[in-house]
């Protein structure tokens, strides 16, 4: 029965008002996190506000757990999800070089047009960055772009990589979650002080 | 404009209204976490945020010269799928304006604003959001994605790139974050 473009047919206006939709849901839930807040996001890197990594953490284990569940009672084919190919040289270099951008300008991508459509200017200035950005790899580096498609290895999963199942995967997530989440709330009492 | 600096103890105070505080983030990790599952439910694929940009970028190269943007792989690659207007990412990237702008205002956080540490000028900050901009979203599109498109989509269907990918985020964030202190703290 899922995913819904594998087995019915989207018109193009149903497909992109549905992106509206899922997208809204987006951002309303990035803000009421507090991510349209530079200062939010960044404390995560000095400790004494560790919510990016238990909003991150808490979705990914959620989605996870949820698409597990789709697929072990069978509405779900994982088979026609969309995974990106992965290079791990390109994931190494290009997280490097965005945990850099991070710090500096103090968002991500989804978490500046929240900014931004909240009012904050600086997240208008992230946004702008974004754009320059990608014109410029376009322009610059479209032959890298080319090596990095045609060296990535397509639908890696670790389930898929080891052999064992997903559910288990889900379990030792759902315990690192739990045994993370204690962690971050001692590091936020221990580096209470760096809050400006 | 007000500006928002780090004196004040929640991000709008110093404004007239006072905003309502931020949710419990396990809570707003399970709703986004919601957001995602429907997205793969949905769509087959899950959020993404700085493919929009790519799609722009080639439609504008492709009407200043069809021909130069033709030449580029990247640009090529975004207009065979078509214009900025039909690209499901550009109308996911509409609808996060439109909940984000609605979540902040029902909270009372809709300001006009810039966002800084104490110890930096507002012009300072907009350098330092323009470059991180400039930085962030080369690295976004060396790694095929973002804090959207890579870590959250990708690690929720264990894509081991995807997990490199955040980990390398994390890494270089935690390693350079005492040299930006002045910025933030």
């Amino acid at each position: 029965m899922f995913p819904l473009s594998s087995t019915m047919e989207l018109s193009q206006a149903a497909s992109l008002g549905l992106a509206v939709l899922i997208g809204i849901g987006f951002g309303f839930f990035l803000e009421k996190a507090g991510f349209g807040s530079a200062r939010k996001l960044v404390a995560v890197f000095y400790f004494y506000d560790m919510a990016v990594a238990k909003v991150m953490f808490t979705a990914i284990v959620t989605a996870m757990a949820g698409l597990f569940l789709f697929s072990s009672i069978g509405l779900l084919d994982m088979a026609e999800l969309y995974i990106e190919p992965s290079n791990y040289p390109a994931a190494i270099i290009g997280g490097l070089v965005f945990g850099l951008g991070f710090v500096i300008g103090g968002y991500c991508p989804g978490t500046s047009l929240t900014a931004a459509a909240t009012g904050r200017i600086d997240g208008l200035a992230f946004l702008a960055g974004i754009f320059i950005a990608s014109y410029g790899y376009a322009e610059l580096l479209s032959g890298f772009d080319t090596w990095l498609a045609s060296s990535a290895h397509p639908d890696l999963t670790l389930p898929g990589l080891t052999g064992i199942p997903m559910g288990w995967f889900v379990l030792l997530f759902i315990g690192f979650l739990a045994l993370a989440g204690w962690g971050m709330s001692i590091a936020e009492k221990r580096f209470a002080g760096l809050r400006p | 404009m007000s500006t928002i600096t780090a004196s004040s103890s929640s991000p709008s105070a110093g404004t007239r209204t006072s905003p309502a505080p931020f949710w419990n983030p396990y809570l707003a990790g399970f709703g986004l976490g919601l957001v995602l599952l429907a997205a793969y439910l949905i769509a087959g694929r899950g959020l993404g945020a700085t493919g929009a940009f790519s799609s722009v970028a080639a439609w504008i190269a492709n009407a200043l010269s069809p021909e130069h943007a033709q030449a580029s792989a990247v640009h090529a690659r975004y207009i065979a799928n078509g214009t900025p207007f039909t690209a499901w990412l550009v109308y996911l990237l509409i609808g996060s304006a439109i909940g984000s702008a609605v979540s902040g205002y029902a909270a009372g956080r809709w300001t006009i604003s810039i966002e800084r540490g104490p110890r930096v000028t507002d012009r300072e900050r907009l350098a330092f959001a323009l470059v991180g901009g400039i930085i962030a979203g080369l690295g976004a599109k060396i790694a095929r994605g973002c804090t959207s498109g890579q870590a959250l989509t990708g690690a929720s269907v264990l894509n081991p790139g995807s997990l490199v990918f955040m980990l390398s985020v994390f890494a270089a964030a935690y390693a350079v974050a005492w040299t930006y202190r002045k910025e933030w703290l």
